[in-house]
C-alpha cells in the first residue's frame, strides 16, 4: 500500500536512540531505511533490553526491536577500504543519509559530506551529534543523562517537584535521546520536501542538547531576559497530587476550570468563601487550600477522580503506568498498541503513532531486523556482488 | 534571495496555548507562511497568563510567552462566529496548503470549518487537529495540557526519583506534542508533492509522548512488568548521577560507562583510597552501594565548580556536564559558539533574546526573521493583498467587528 514517505531512500550509520528513532520514524511512513551496522557487535540499543525473561539476546531487545521497525539491516565495517567503497555504492543510490558518529569521524574516514556530496550532489546528510558539529564541546563525550541536564529542562521541572532537597532528575527512560531523533525526522524531511522544488542536497547539523534546549524555549526565555526569575512564581491550586491508588493531576488555569473542579468536589463551603474569589486570591491563599483540595483526592482513586473532573469540565488525569496505558479503553479503542511478530522476539505489541493519517496510515510492514538479515538482499541483489564476494566479505570482516 | 524549505508553502493556523503554537512557530522557522487566526473575544490566553506565571500580562501585545512561541507569524483577527468570517476562511483555505487546529475535538466541525468541508473549498488541503486524546475513542472529549499528557500517557510515571513524586516535567511536553504535529504535516505534504493528495491528520497529545517511550512499553509486553522511577540511575553504568557542586544550586552530571571510564575517572579523582575499595571493582559492585559511591563522589565535586569537574573529567574522557538552569544557558560557553540565541526587537516588549531554530541546514537554514505579530496586525495584508478585498469591504468588516 502506498503511504506518505514511499519511494524515499534512507541509508542510516546510527546506533542506540536518536538516530535509529529518527529513521524508525521515517521507515513507519514507507520510507525504504537501510540500516548499517557493525559486523558482530550489532547497535548498542542490542546488548540493553529489556529483554524477555532478562535473558541478554542481541535479537530480543526491547529497545532494538521498537526503535528498528520497518528497516532492513545490514553489516559493514567503515574502517576497511572495501567497507568505504560498498559504503559510497549505497550513499550513491540514496535520498537520506542519517549518521551519529562524533564530528569529525566521518571526515577521517574520508566519508564526510564534502566527499560523498561529490558521489551524490543531491544527498541530504543528517548528522545528530550530543553538542552538534561546532562549538567547545563538540567532541565531549554525553550520555542520556548529560545532553538532558545540559538542557536546562532537569532544572525546570525540579523547580516544580516537591523534592528540592534531591539534586535535579532526568525526564524518564531516554526521552531526551527521542527527542533529537524526532527533530532531526523533521528538519530531513523539511530538507527532502525542499527538494522535491529542486532544492539542492545539504548537510543538517542536529545538536542534541539544542533540540531539548528548543523544546523549553519559553521557559529559557523567560530565565535568560528576565534574570530576578531564579525561582518559579506559584500559579495556581490543584496539580500533581497523591490520591488512594497513586497520584493524579488536575489543573484549572481558567476560571470556568476551577469552578469544575469545585462542583467536582461537591461545592465545599471553603471553595465558596472570600479566599476562593478569584485566582490572585488563591494563590494568596495556597498553603491553607491546597491540603483541603489534596485531603478529597486522598479518599479517591485516581480513575474516579479522572472521568468525575472531566465530566464537569475539568483537565484531570489519572498518572498512569505503563500497564495502565496499555489497558486504557481509550488507547484500545484507537488501537494505538500494534501487534508484530518478529522471527526471534516473537509476537509483541508495540506503540504505533499517535497520527492518524485518513489516506496513508502507519504501517507495520516488518518487524526489526536481525543483525546483517538483508546482506544477501541488498550486497548481492542490488550492489551486484556474487555469493562468493558476500563470502569472502564476512570472512574479512568487511560485512 | 534567501530560500528556506518550505518556500511557498501557506499554513492557516487556529492553534492556541503552546503545543499548536510550537508545531506552526517551527514551520514558520522553515519558511512558510504561517497566518494566526485570532479573536479579541477569544484570546490565546498566552496573550495574557501562562501556567508558569498565572495572569501577569499587561495587554495582549505584552507577552513574552506568546512572543516566544509565535515568531515569523502573521496575525488576522475574525469573530469566527460571524457567517462572514467563515466565508473569508474558506477564501483564505483556497490559497492555502494546510490548516492546524488543536481546539476539542468537534468545535471546528460546529464553526462549520470541519475537514470535510475544508476539502470542498479546496481538495488537496492537508489539515491536522491535535487533542488531548484524539478525535476518537470514548474519551475524546476529555481536555488537557501539558502535564495532564504527561500522566495520561505514562512518562510521570517514569520520571522523577524511586519512592518520591512521579514528575510532570516541564511545558516541553507540550511542544514535544508540537513537534510531532510538524513531522506528520511534513509526510503529507511530501505525499501530496507526488500523489497531488490531501488528507486528513487526528493527533492525540498522550500518544505523541508515549511514543517517546517505547522500550517501557516492550517490557510490559515482554515481561508484563511495569517500568518504575529511577531517578538519575542507569544500572548498565556507575557513577551515573548529578552531584553537586560549589555554590548554591550548581550540579554536575556524571556517566560513566565501560571499565576503562571508571579507571579514567578514579585517576582524574586523583586515585583517592576508597576508588580501590574492593567494592567497587565492577559495575555490579558499584550499583550495589551506589550510594554509598555518591556520597563520595559528592564529597569530590562540592569542592570544585561545575565547569570545572566537567573540564577534569571531559579530559579523562569522561562524559560530565553542568546541569544548566534556565538562566545559566544563553551564558553558556558552547551555546554561545553556536550562535543558538537570536535578537529580536520586538515593538512592545524592546530586545529580547529568543532561542533560535534546532538544526543547522547547510544550503537552506531556518531563521528567526521577526517577533511574534501584535493582534491583528496583518489584517490588511490578509484581507487585502492576498484575498484582494477593497479597502471599502475591509472597513464594512471591520464596522461590523467581523474582523476584532
Amino acid at each position: 500500500m502506498e503511504q506518505a514517505l514511499s519511494g524515499v531512500k534512507v541509508l542510516e550509520y546510527c546506533n542506540f536512540v536518536s538516530g535509529p528513532y529518527c529513521s524508525k520514524l521515517i521507515a513507519d511512513l514507507g520510507a525504504e531505511v537501510i540500516k548499517i551496522e557493525e559486523p558482530g557487535t550489532g547497535d548498542e540499543a542490542r546488548h540493553r533490553g529489556p529483554f524477555p525473561g532478562d535473558i541478554p539476546d542481541p535479537e530480543r531487545s526491547g529497545l532494538f526491536l521498537y526503535l528498528n521497525t520497518n528497516k532492513l539491516g545490514i553489516t559493514l565495517n567503515l574502517e576497511s577500504t572495501a567497507g568505504k567503497k560498498v559504503f559510497t555504492e549505497l550513499v550513491k543510490n540514496t535520498d537520506v543519509l542519517i549518521e551519529d558518529t562524533t564530528p569529525g569521524t566521518m571526515n577521517n574516514l574520508g566519508l564526510g559530506y564534502d566527499s560523498l556530496k561529490e558521489v551524490n550532489p543531491s544527498l541530504i546528510m543528517t548528522s545528530i551529534t550530543p553538542y552538534g558539529q561546532t562549538g567547545p564541546y563538540r567532541g565531549y563525550k554525553a550520555h542520556h543523562l548529560n545532553i538532558y541536564h545540559s538542557s536546562g529542562q532537569a532544572q525546570f521541572s525540579y523547580s516544580m517537584s516537591q523534592n528540592s532537597n534531591l539534586p535535579p532528575v532526568k525526564g524518564g527512560g531516554f526521552l531526551g535521546d527521542y527527542d533529537a531523533g524526532l527533530s532531526g525526522a523533521v528538519a530531513t524531511l523539511a530538507a527532502f520536501f525542499k527538494r522535491t522544488f529542486g532544492g539542492t542536497g545539504q548537510h543538517i547539523d542536529i545538536s542534541r542538547q539544542e533540540s531539548l534546549i528548543s523544546l523549553d524555549r519559553i521557559d529559557i526565555g523567560s530565565f535568560t531576559n528576565d534574570t530576578s526569575m531564579v525561582e518559579r512564581r506559584r500559579g495556581m491550586l490543584g496539580g500533581l497530587m497523591p490520591c488512594k491508588d497513586g497520584h493524579v493531576v488536575v489543573l484549572a488555569p481558567q476560571q470556568h476550570q476551577w469552578e469544575a473542579m469545585v462542583q467536582m468536589m461537591g461545592n465545599p463551603v471553603w471553595a465558596m468563601g472570600e479566599k476562593c474569589r478569584d485566582e490572585f486570591a488563591r494563590s494568596e491563599h495556597a498553603e491553607e487550600l491546597q491540603p483541603l483540595i489534596n485531603e478529597w483526592m486522598l479518599e479517591r482513586t485516581k480513575d474516579e477522580i479522572y472521568h468525575l473532573g472531566q465530566s464537569y469540565g475539568c483537565p484531570a488525569a489519572p498518572v498512569n503506568s505503563t500497564a495502565d496505558v496499555f489497558n486504557s479503553p481509550q488507547m484500545k479503542e484507537r488501537g494505538f498498541f500494534a501487534d508484530i511478530v518478529h522471527s526471534k522476539a516473537g509476537r509483541l505489541s508495540y506503540p504505533s503513532a499517535s497520527y492518524k493519517l485518513s489516506e496513508t496510515p502507519w504501517q507495520a510492514n516488518r518487524a526489526a531486523p536481525l543483525l546483517g538479515e538483508h546482506n544477501q538482499e541488498i550486497y548481492c541483489r542490488r550492489l551486484g556482488f556474487s555469493s562468493e564476494e558476500l563470502a569472502e566479505m564476512k570472512t574479512s570482516g568487511v560485512i | 534571495m534567501k530560500e528556506y524549505p518550505l518556500d511557498g508553502i501557506r499554513i492557516v493556523d487556529f492553534t492556541w496555548a503552546w503545543a499548536g503554537p510550537y508545531a506552526t512557530l517551527l514551520i514558520a522557522l522553515l519558511g512558510a507562511e504561517v497566518i494566526k487566526v485570532e479573536s479579541r473575544k477569544r484570546l490565546d490566553h498566552t496573550r495574557l497568563r501562562s501556567l508558569m506565571t498565572g495572569p501577569t500580562m499587561g495587554n495582549p501585545d505584552q507577552s513574552t510567552v506568546f512572543n516566544d512561541v509565535n515568531l515569523n507569524k502573521l496575525s488576522l483577527t475574525l469573530d469566527l462566529t460571524k457567517p462572514k468570517a467563515i466565508k473569508i476562511i474558506k477564501e483564505l483555505v483556497k490559497k492555502a496548503d494546510v490548516v492546524i487546529q488543536n481546539m476539542r475535538p468537534g468545535v471546528m466541525e460546529r464553526l462549520g470549518l470541519g475537514y470535510e468541508t475544508l476539502r470542498e473549498v479546496k481538495p488537496d488541503i492537508i489539515m491536522l487537529s491535535s487533542s488531548a486524546l484524539g478525535s476518537t475513542g470514548p474519551e475524546r472529549n476529555y481536555s488537557g495540557y501539558a502535564p495532564t499528557f504527561s500522566a495520561m500517557s505514562g512518562m510521570a510515571y517514569i520520571s522523577g526519583y524511586p519512592d518520591k513524586q512521579p514528575s510532570t516535567l516541564s511545558g516541553a511536553i507540550d511542544t514535544r506534542v508540537g513537534t510531532t504535529s510538524v513531522f506528520a504535516i511534513l509526510a503529507a505534504l511530501i505525499y501530496r508533492q507526488r500523489t497531488g493528495k490531501g488528507q486528513n491528520i487526528d493527533l492525540s497529545s498522550s500518544e505523541a509522548i508515549s511514543c517517546l517511550m517505547g522500550e517501557a512499553f516492550l517490557d510490559y509486553s515482554m515481561n508484563q512488568r511495569i517500568k518504575e522511577r529511577d531517578g538519575n540511575a542507569d544500572h548498565t553504568m556507575v557513577p551515573h548521577g548529578c552531584y553537586p557542586c560549589q555554590g548554591e544550586n550548581h550540579w554536575v552530571t556524571i556517566a560513566v560507562s565501560t571499565e576503562d571510564e571508571w579507571q579514567a575517572f578514579c585517576k582524574a579523582l586523583g586515585s583517592p583510597a576508597w576508588t580501590k575499595d574492593s567494592r567497587f571493582t565492577d559495575t555490579q559492585g558499584r550499583w550495589q552501594n551506589r550510594e554509598e559511591l555518591n556520597q563520595l563522589i559528592s564529597e569530590w565535586t562540592i569542592k570544585h565548580a561545575d565547569y570545572e569537574v566537567t573540564e577534569i573529567l571531559q579530559n579523562a574522557g569522561v562524559a560530565a556536564i553542568p546541569t544548566l538552569r534556565g538562566d545559566m544557558v544563553s551564558k553558556d560557553p558552547h551555546i554561545i559558539g553556536r550562535n543558538l540565541f537570536d535578537e529580536i526587537e520586538h515593538p512592545e516588549l524592546g530586545k529580547r533574546l529568543v532561542v533560535g531554530p534546532p538544526w543547522r541546514l547547510s544550503a537552506t537554514p531556518a531563521e528567526v526573521r521577526r517577533p511574534a505579530p501584535l493582534i491583528g496586525e496583518y489584517n490588511q495584508y490578509v484581507l487585502g493583498e492576498l484575498l484582494g478585498m477593497e479597502q471599502s469591504e475591509i472597513d464594512q468588516l471591520i464596522e461590523e467587528q467581523i474582523v476584532n
